[in-house]
């Protein structure tokens, strides 16, 4: 339901571009560039048009203020007052008064236009510098009308990745547990939303307790945990038609599944006995693989972006540490020595890091280290948080963290937040329940 | 006496005295030894004297005396009520990651299900289920309501 209509996508002709303004995101920002987003321009017929498809009176506003959010919440970016805009949209676009946005400050502009065309959504936006007095960047969308927020994202993703040199991350979305009622009988569903917590849709009724949902690399499936029939295992769901069917068939509880990079496999840990190992299925064919073999609890699997590696959490050192090993099992060595446990571990897509949830003297950490478990860098501390997932670009971490309740036992909430690699621009991801186990999607688009 | 040896003394009841005060407080809650649970609060009973639950150490799945004690009357009870099957269900406390406590639970409904297997009751009558940190008995976010919800807890299935 959510990939059927396709996003075109047109180059227009550039007027003149050199990369001229650049922002650096490796390192923690803290002077973000001041940036002007004007209101997409809208000519009246259209404009009819789509509000009465959209319910939207000014689309063009709504889209670029899209765009506004996604560049505040990376922390790069600036946003500017629009009160203090001076040029009309429909004239900025066609050619800014660059001492005009010079005069508020703004360093870059962004112009657009919506049209409406043949029962589409037609979008074109420019990027200006706005010191140089240069056109940066210019592109066209067609769309169905009720993707307009996605024309959002992706024009946050063209930005992002013309001022960065790097991927956005914007037209993702996130599938995490959303939860509700007292802690003791928590009701888990399966959610789905965009990046910024839009379009949210739940995926299970509520019914048996879900965990722990991961996204294939193509984002159409899903795999996850679920209580159905009061018998965990691992399962697999289609998104678009809605198919769930159990993974393998396994004489006890499956659980901690992910996919593997090329979305053939899913690896999960299956426990007997009171001992926990790594295994693989082979989706196609349904060979199971034994990938550990220790009587210690072995889980948290994350396969290396080559997906010549794994990385997962094991207390077979009598404490819950991290460790990687060949995909094939082979070659298992400890990367975490540091004091505490370390738990979680999920490779960068950059293939350089590890990112994990530490537990030392009561508190909880999110941070990285190297994939030899060097350099290790804690990003954020707190009562309870874990499992992080990166964003497709590496840049980003989303986790969830739990509240410490009151003398009463009440009080208690979950919700998602996210960190830069920097430990910088901590936010609280909004979602309309209370939320754990996120799990970024790949970018949708290109 | 010198002044050195007042002041040891003053300081040894000092000590004496903080002693005395940090068993005070323990006895005050009384309902752990260790980090193990040993109250009754949140137990219940299969039947007259026998609970239904046992607690663990953090990060523990190894059986408490007292737990083991627990585990011999459920066996005693089983064996007399040959038709009784069971589910014992593994717990954890919210101080882990959940996919490590998903795990942990089920090692400790194991060393529940293991002991009641040497205490004659057939594998077959027993049934594991782990469920993590998802069903605390006790919300509380304190060291205590912890010690409550690291439990096996036997529970009858038909």
């Amino acid at each position: 339901m959510f990939f059927r209509y396709l996003i075109i996508l047109f180059f227009l002709i550039p007027l003149n571009s050199f990369a001229l303004i650049e922002v650096d995101i490796t390192r923690g920002n803290l002077s973000p560039l001041p940036i002007a987003v004007s209101p997409l321009s809208l000519d009246k017929e259209s404009k009819q048009n789509l509000e009465k498809i959209l319910k939207k009176d000014d689309i063009g506003s709504e889209i670029s203020i899209v765009v506004e959010n996604n560049l505040r919440k990376s922390g790069l970016f600036n946003p500017l007052n629009k009160d203090s805009f001076l040029q009309k949209p429909d004239i900025a676009h066609l050619k800014p008064r660059f001492e005009d946005w010079a005069l508020i400050k703004a360093q870059a502009l962004i112009t657009g236009k919506v049209t409406f065309v043949d029962e589409k959504l037609r979008v074109e936006f420019r990027l200006w510098d706005v010191l140089a007095a240069k056109e940066m960047m210019a592109l066209a969308f067609t769309t169905v009308p009720s993707n307009w927020r996605r024309v959002g994202h992706i024009i946050t993703d063209k930005i992002y990745k013309r001022l960065t040199g790097e991927k956005g991350y914007f037209d993702t979305r996130i599938i995490y547990v959303a939860e509700e009622g007292p802690k003791t009988k928590r009701i888990k569903k399966l959610g789905i939303m965009d990046q910024d917590g839009f379009n949210t849709k739940y995926l299970t009724l509520g019914n048996e307790l879900v965990l722990t949902p991961r996204f294939n690399p193509t984002n159409q499936m899903v795999t996850y945990l679920s209580y159905f029939r009061n018998l965990p295992r691992v399962y697999l769901l289609d998104i678009e038609t809605g198919i769930q069917e159990v993974v393998g068939d396994f004489p006890g509880m499956t659980f901690a599944p992910r996919f593997s990079p090329d979305g053939k496999k899913i690896i999960m840990s299956f426990a007997k006995d009171g001992n926990s190992d790594i295994y693989t299925m082979d989706l196609e064919n349904r060979i199971v693989e034994r990938i550990t073999n220790h009587p210690s609890i072995d889980t948290s699997p994350s396969y290396s972006p080559d997906g010549k590696y794994i990385c997962f959490n094991s207390d077979r050192s009598g404490y819950q540490q991290i460790y990687i090993m060949k995909s094939d099992g082979s070659n298992v060595k400890r990367i975490s020595f540091g004091k505490g446990l370390y738990g979680t571990p999920v490779w960068s897509p950059r293939g350089d890091l590890i990112a994990f949830t530490k537990l030392h003297k009561g508190k909880f950490y999110i941070g990285v280290m190297r994939t030899n478990g060097k350099g290790e860098r804690l990003l954020t501390e707190n009562f309870y948080q874990e499992a992080p997932s990166w964003s497709p670009n590496g840049r980003v971490l989303i986790f969830y963290r739990e509240t410490k309740t009151d003398e009463k036992g009440e009080g208690f909430s979950a919700k998602l937040w996210s960190i830069d690699l920097t430990g910088y621009n901590e936010r609280l991801v909004e979602t309309e329940t209370d939320a754990s186990d996120p799990s970024w999607s790949s970018l949708l688009s290109n | 006496m010198n002044l050195n040896k007042i002041l040891k003394n003053a300081l040894l009841v000092a000590l004496a005295c903080l002693a005395l005060s940090a068993c005070a407080k323990k006895v005050s809650t009384g309902q752990m030894q260790g980090d193990v649970y040993t109250g009754t609060d949140t137990v219940e009973y299969l039947a007259s004297g026998v609970p239904d639950r046992v607690f663990f150490a953090t990060n523990e799945s190894i059986l408490t005396t007292k737990a083991r004690e627990t585990l011999r009357k459920q066996a005693a009870w089983l064996r007399k009520n040959s038709k009784i099957n069971i589910v014992v269900e593994g717990h954890a406390d919210e101080r882990g990651t959940r996919e490590y406590n998903l795990a942990l639970g089920e090692r400790r409904a194991n060393a529940a299900k293991d002991y009641l297997m040497t205490y004659g009751i057939s594998a077959d009558r027993i049934s594991v289920i782990s469920y993590g940190k998802e069903r605390p008995v006790d919300s509380g976010s304190n060291p205590l309501s912890w010690s409550k919800n690291r439990r096996s807890v036997t529970v009858k299935a038909n």
